[in-house]
């Protein structure tokens, strides 16, 4: 085999961050299997005439596993017959664990099959949260498929369809989580995986779960809904700890740093050091949580607010997901059947409603929120909005009807309380 | 048919559960969380109500990983932690063990592998971002290629604590943006319209959903030489690529015209203040592999400049809040232009209706 020369690819080996391109090379120039090492070979033959030329050469196709419609990344390469062995080189996206955990056993199982049927590089993980295995032909594609599948390993989505979802760390570890978000990342994204399996939706739709607001998944802004955890009653306060803290630190690094972080001015600095917040008016934004977090820590009464409609600029401009329901408990089993319903409720009315290649939350902009409400069934409340209306371009001819509706809502809370 | 009878069936099991993968500290502790800690950049240690401890040591790697370095990990994990392991968010590994012993041997085996240990708090953490020109289909640059030229230059910043907060960083290869919202982005700004390859055209696209595509309707069907083409109205067009990824004989790749753009304070967090999408602050730096080194060197002054003005627990997106604009561009030294001023639908509300005015 002649190797391809790399002069630019080599300029990646230097420096203190490891290299992707050593990598590379190690299965090109030390691995057993002379396939892995003719493929690698040409890989960064390719990536080369990339580096000098600036511009890519790889383009899609269809290649699929049976019975699944999406869920590998077809390539071909455009430049296939200088670089004849890499000319076939698909990614199978394999949804992750929730949560991400792995025994270092489940991942030698996985570098085993991928070695034997694929190129050896894989990455953990694709930004929309998959494992990804690049490089498989197109023929290998289905027996790699089979050896993870019967392990447990299933295919994420791509295209038009439901995808991977994500979830944090969450309750295995961290003392922010406010609800189970292992079980909201699978039950959401397992009730839908004819809809991740056979692309046939509009556009993409994302699910992330994040324990807390810290929303370390990222969820408001990169998914379609977004499942963050919260607390409605008090934060809990020791106030011991606290009183530690600023005597560690000191009383103006606690006034500068937490005091007037608050984004609701609900703190206060006590003279003696404790410290009093004005619940009713914490909005759970995490800040002095994450500041003190061995002295502040989340309520009891958790649960969970679902945000819908992020994503990113094409077509129409970014997009935050808004929310939709406040707070729901996500305790009993009906509670989590209310989440799934939520989540079929708006697919179904996006899938109906959309235009093809339109996201949710394009959607929601284009028909107003208050359209795409009625459709799933949910009531306005004033936690969805930033403010009121400020345009007066509007009906209000029934004005009366809709005020009554906000007593009867309201009466029928004091009754259930 | 015969064929297809011996074509195995898939076992449609979804997302696999992660408790089986846990950490049995975590299994016993699960929801029972009671506080954590950070003794050391690229170590946490968590309280569960039970009293036990978890320590997790992260560590940075090349993200794209050949088997080889997938095993290197594997046996560390065997050999030094309790055989767990996790990923984030931003591609970085992470070992939990149980004793604090454990801690310091795990640390030595990573770094003697050529892992990074750090990445905690308030660091550079991990770049994230896609394959670039390695497997994307779409790709005006190498996102793999500029990141591990980047976190050469950032290194002590990603195994250090010395930021007033953590910095996420991204990088995109195109504006769909896959590396998402960063304190700063590093992504493809193209400048120049599609060439269009028309012989191509009607037999690769489907020409009116490339037309539906484009956000400022500057594609139109047209007959060129013949044969059923598209034409763009090149006064109009954004150079934004939409059209690229449906029709990619519209090539919007251009080794000299597709440059390099920063966007600084995309914040996820709600925390402090409700979640922020990064804004632009420089364009027309050059595509220029394989180390990308003007690319780098603005991002390294726009930390250098944040880690000496901002306060305590201030992100990116918090420290201009605070600072304003104009101060930032000072600090900065970058150039204020007209690209600056949005003009896209809603980019009213992005200009300064007060008489707030900063001197």
């Amino acid at each position: 085999m002649k190797k391809h020369d790399t002069p630019m690819l080599d300029e990646l080996e230097n420096g203190p961050w490891p290299s992707f391109i050593s990598g590379i090379k190690r299965l090109r120039d030390t691995h057993p299997e002379t396939r892995i090492n003719e493929m690698t070979n040409d890989l960064l033959g390719q990536l080369e005439h990339s580096y000098e030329t600036r511009k890519g050469y790889w383009k899609g196709g269809t290649v699929s596993v049976y019975g699944y419609g999406c869920g590998i990344i077809p390539r071909f390469s455009e430049v296939g017959d200088a670089f004849p062995k890499s000319k076939e080189f698909h990614t199978l996206r394999v949804q992750p664990p929730a949560g991400n955990f792995y025994t270092t056993q489940s991942l030698r199982d996985l570098a085993d099959s991928w070695e034997k049927h694929g190129s050896g590089l894989v990455t953990f993980h694709g930004q929309t949260g998959n494992i990804m295995f690049i490089g498989s032909t197109t023929d290998s594609t289905q027996h790699f498929f089979d050896d993870i599948n019967e392990k447990g390993w299933d295919l994420g989505g791509a295209g038009p369809c439901v995808r991977t979802a994500m979830s944090c760390v969450g309750a295995g570890r961290c003392e922010m989580s406010n609800v189970n978000e292992h079980k909201a990342h699978r039950l959401l994204v397992n009730n839908f995986i004819d809809d991740m399996h056979r692309p046939a939706l509009p556009y993409k739709f994302k699910f992330k779960v994040s324990g807390c607001a810290n929303d370390c998944m990222n969820s408001i802004e990169r998914a379609d809904m977004s499942v963050i955890g919260t607390w409605r009653d008090d934060i809990k306060v020791d106030q011991e700890e606290f009183k530690a803290y600023v005597g560690l630190k000191g009383r103006k690094y606690v006034i500068d740093n937490i005091v007037t972080r608050c984004p609701t001015n609900a703190i206060s600095l006590n003279d003696d050091d404790s410290v009093t917040i004005d619940n009713q008016n914490c909005v759970k934004c995490m800040h002095c949580l994450n500041v003190v977090p061995k002295a502040l820590h989340p309520g009891d009464d958790k649960g969970a607010t679902i945000l819908i409609g992020g994503k990113r600029t094409l077509k129409i401009g970014d997009l935050m997901g808004t929310v939709i329901v406040p707070f729901m408990k996500l305790e009993s089993e009906e509670d989590w059947d209310r989440l799934v319903e939520i989540a079929e409720e708006t697919i179904d009315f996006w899938a109906d409603n959309a235009l093809e290649h339109e996201r949710c939350g394009e959607m929601i902009e284009r028909i107003g929120l208050v359209n795409f409400l009625e459709g799933i069934g949910v009531e306005v409340e004033p936690n969805m909005i930033a403010n009121p209306r400020e345009s007066s371009y509007v009906r209000t001819d029934d004005w009366d009807d809709e005020a009554v509706k906000w007593y009867e809502r309201a009466d029928a809370k004091k009754d259930t309380a | 048919m015969t064929e297809q009878k011996k074509q195995r069936s898939p076992i449609e099991t979804g997302a696999p559960d992660g408790f089986q993968y846990m950490h049995p500290t975590m299994r016993k502790n699960f929801g029972q969380w009671k506080w954590h800690d950070h003794p050391k950049p690229g170590v946490l240690r968590h309280k569960a109500e039970s009293g036990d401890e978890i320590w997790t040591i992260r560590a940075g790697t090349q993200r794209i990983l050949d088997v080889f370095t997938l095993r290197t990990l594997c046996d560390i994990g065997d050999k030094y932690a309790d055989g767990f392991v996790r990923f984030t968010i931003r591609s970085n590994i992470e070992y939990m063990v149980k004793d604090s012993e454990k801690v310091e041997p795990l640390i030595e085996a990573l770094e003697k592998e050529g892992f990074i240990v750090g990445g905690t708090k308030n660091s550079v953490a991990m770049i994230s971002h896609t394959q670039g020109w390695l497997h994307c289909d779409i790709p005006g640059t190498d996102a793999s290629g500029v990141v591990k030229a980047m976190m050469d230059e950032l290194i002590d910043e990603f195994k250090n604590n010395e930021m007033p907060n953590r910095v996420h960083m991204t990088t995109s290869c195109c504006q769909i943006n896959c590396g998402g919202q960063g304190d700063i982005a590093i992504n493809i700004q193209h400048t120049k319209p599609p060439k269009i390859n028309h012989d191509l055209v009607s037999n690769v696209c489907e020409r009116p959903s490339v037309v539906a595509r484009c956000p400022v309707a500057a594609i139109r069907p047209a007959m060129v030489n013949g044969k059923a083409s598209l034409e763009v109205d090149e006064k109009k067009c954004i150079c934004c690529g939409a059209c690229f990824p449906p029709c990619p004989p519209m090539q919007i790749n251009d080794p000299e015209h597709s440059k390099l753009a920063i966007w600084v304070g995309g914040n996820h967090s709600n925390a402090r203040s409700k979640p922020t999408f990064q804004k632009l602050v420089a364009a027309g730096i050059p595509n220029n592999p394989p180390r990308w080194p003007e690319a780098t060197a603005i991002v390294k002054r726009i930390l250098k400049v944040y880690k000496e003005d901002a306060k305590d627990w201030e992100r990116i997106n918090d420290w201009i809040e605070r600072i304003g604009w104009p101060r930032f561009f000072e600090l900065t030294e970058l150039p204020f232009t007209k690209h600056h001023i949005d003009n896209w639908r809603g980019g009213r509300k992005t200009l300064n209706s007060s008489a707030y005015i900063r001197f």
